[in-house]
């Protein structure tokens, strides 16, 4: 091994194992420290009851209605930024910033306002007869808000580096637009597309700001799993609390492990193809 | 002749690149953007002025909401620095040194970004709380840290931590260790290699890490709503200030306190177009 010519090894890693340490990792710990304190039986009981699983079934099931929307959506914009020139590109590239650096309480506030029944289209909504404030489609509409950014931004730069090499020989060739967009685009974006879906879908797991306005908040109804683990501290149940969100953790960890799985897959596919 | 004609026809294939296709699509996300992510701005300054200018002055000089606005303030003065030292900290050790686990700690640097803000939130709770594990220690020896001000600070330290690390370690790994070597062989000691010699070479990102640190910070809304007690006037930072007026069914008063939160917002998205200008690299903001 080469000499380490670089000073401060030492200072820098301990520091840094410290700080991380007791900012991050002592919390982690102590909460499945907590969460294993339950004990297996009542662990079972708090996360099996019809409460919980309802929370967490309207949570599953909302994020991923919101990640559906956003593959469309964020595709489209994410093309659009790359392919084309327009005017105001800059400002559409730079509008989709801005559900990340909008305050997720501030989002949910906004989203609540137009889309409650005397919102500016709550109301016309409500005319044709769909309720989006309230209902867990209000739940979608602030998870697909506060997650659109990951699909866009991870697959924004694989359409930029795409070139159009390929693509026109294979034009020239014969093939038809859509034979190419299925026989060689999709293929050279489809893992960073689903690397965004999932942190996309991960996102809208954990999201808890942006929702509770505009959820409503019933439970088995409009109560996502975040808020019911803020709900169980309230009322001083720490076990439940700590059970909850020591599952929330591990699915985090769940879909943290297929997102990097995916990544892994996505750079040996990239290198695979120069 | 034929050449020239083939040519042309290469130039111009583009998948997507027909006029009616291309206007489609373009006016589809143009629509969806307006009516998805511009409504949202124009909904939250239109209520903050519903009361028109004098009404939103006032809205904002309510001591409890200046309060919030201070309380806000000082937390990002307190974490921003701390965590832009400790991501400058964390980027030396793992890209200028090769060790086992580095893979580890890299992504250890980024498990927040993982954790959901409510279970950052519990999680603290459960360390710092009465009936967490230093909860009796703490109550022994009066040490308030739940529902007050360090939890806070905790809770936004925890939340940002990869932040600064995130921005300045792909562009440190790029640039090795060469210029650093020169320096130290050259007699340059290590912390004026550090000051002289490195340290310019990342500020902007740097500069930028720090400013999205910052964003999240002033807008933590999860994390800390579960530390902070909710007390009113006095562990209330404005998003949560904001929550609580409109509970109160304040609803201007919450958009007032909201508008300040977005002008912070769009001035940290004009802070990475004028990076990107500067031609600085600068990755997109998360969260």
């Amino acid at each position: 091994m080469r000499r380490r010519t670089i000073p401060g090894f030492g200072l820098s890693l301990g520091t840094t194992i410290l700080y991380l340490g007791i900012v991050v990792l002592l919390p982690v710990a102590a909460l499945l420290l907590k969460a294993a304190e339950v004990g297996p039986a009542q662990f079972a009981a708090i996360i099996g009851s019809p409460r919980t699983l309802n929370a967490i079934r309207l949570t599953v099931l909302t994020a991923l209605g919101a990640t559906l929307f956003n593959a469309a959506y964020g595709l489209a914009l994410a093309w659009v930024l790359a392919r084309y020139d327009f005017p105001g590109k800059r400002l559409l590239d730079a509008l989709v910033d801005v559900p990340f650096a909008l305050p997720t309480a501030v989002a949910g506030l906004a989203l609540t306002a137009l889309f409650a029944k005397n919102g500016w289209f709550g109301r016309p909504l409500a005319d044709m007869g769909i309720a989006v404030a309230y209902t867990p489609l209000g739940i979608m509409l602030a998870m697909a808000f506060t997650s659109v950014p990951f699909v866009v931004r991870t697959v924004q730069p694989v359409i930029e580096d795409l070139g159009t090499d390929i693509e026109e020989a294979a034009g020239t060739l014969g093939a038809s637009e859509w034979r190419i967009l299925r026989s060689i685009i999709f293929p050279a974006i489809f893992p960073a597309f689903l690397t965004g879906c999932s942190l996309a879908f991960s996102r809208s797991l954990g999201e808890f700001g942006a929702i509770i306005f505009i959820a409503g908040n019933q439970p088995n109804y409009t109560e996502i799993i975040a808020l019911l683990a803020f709900i169980r501290l309230e009322e001083f149940d720490y076990p439940a609390a700590a059970a909850i969100a020591a599952t929330m953790m591990m699915i985090a960890f769940a879909m943290l492990l297929i997102t990097n799985a995916i990544q892994s897959w996505h750079l040996r596919y990239a290198d695979r193809g120069d | 002749m034929a050449d020239t004609a083939l040519r042309t026809r290469v130039g111009t294939f583009k998948v997507g690149g027909a006029p009616a296709v291309r206007r489609t699509l373009l006016a589809a996300v143009w629509v969806m953007t307006l009516l998805f992510i511009v409504a949202p701005l124009v909904t939250i300054i239109a209520l903050a002025f519903a009361k028109g200018v004098a009404g939103y002055i006032q809205n904002l000089v309510e001591p409890a909401t200046m309060h919030a606005i201070f309380l806000t303030v000082l937390t990002a003065l307190v974490v921003v620095p701390i965590n832009t030292a400790f991501g400058l900290t964390a980027a030396w050790a793992v890209t200028k040194f090769r060790f086992p686990g580095r893979d580890l700690l890299v992504t250890l640097i980024d498990l927040p970004y993982s954790i959901s803000p409510i279970v950052a939130g519990v999680a603290l709770l459960l360390v710092y709380g009465a009936q967490g594990l230093f909860g009796p220690f703490l109550a022994d020896h009066g040490i308030k840290i739940m529902f007050a001000l360090p939890a806070i600070f905790l809770a936004s330290l925890f939340v940002t931590a990869p932040f600064v690390a995130r921005e300045v370690i792909p562009l440190m790994q790029t640039q090795g260790t060469d210029e650093e070597e020169a320096a130290l062989s050259l007699g340059a000691s290590g912390w004026k290699t550090f000051m002289y010699v490195t340290l310019p070479s990342v500020r902007w990102s740097v500069i930028y890490g720090a400013i999205l640190c910052n964003a999240r910070v002033m807008g933590e809304f999860g994390a800390v709503s579960v530390v902070s007690g909710n007390i009113r006037g006095v562990t209330n930072t404005l998003p949560l200030q904001v929550e609580l007026l409109y509970h109160d069914y304040n609803v201007t008063g919450a958009f007032a306190a909201a508008s300040v939160l977005t002008l912070v917002a769009l001035l940290t998205i004009l802070a990475r177009f004028i990076f990107e200008q500067r031609g600085a690299p600068v990755g997109p903001a998360r969260h």
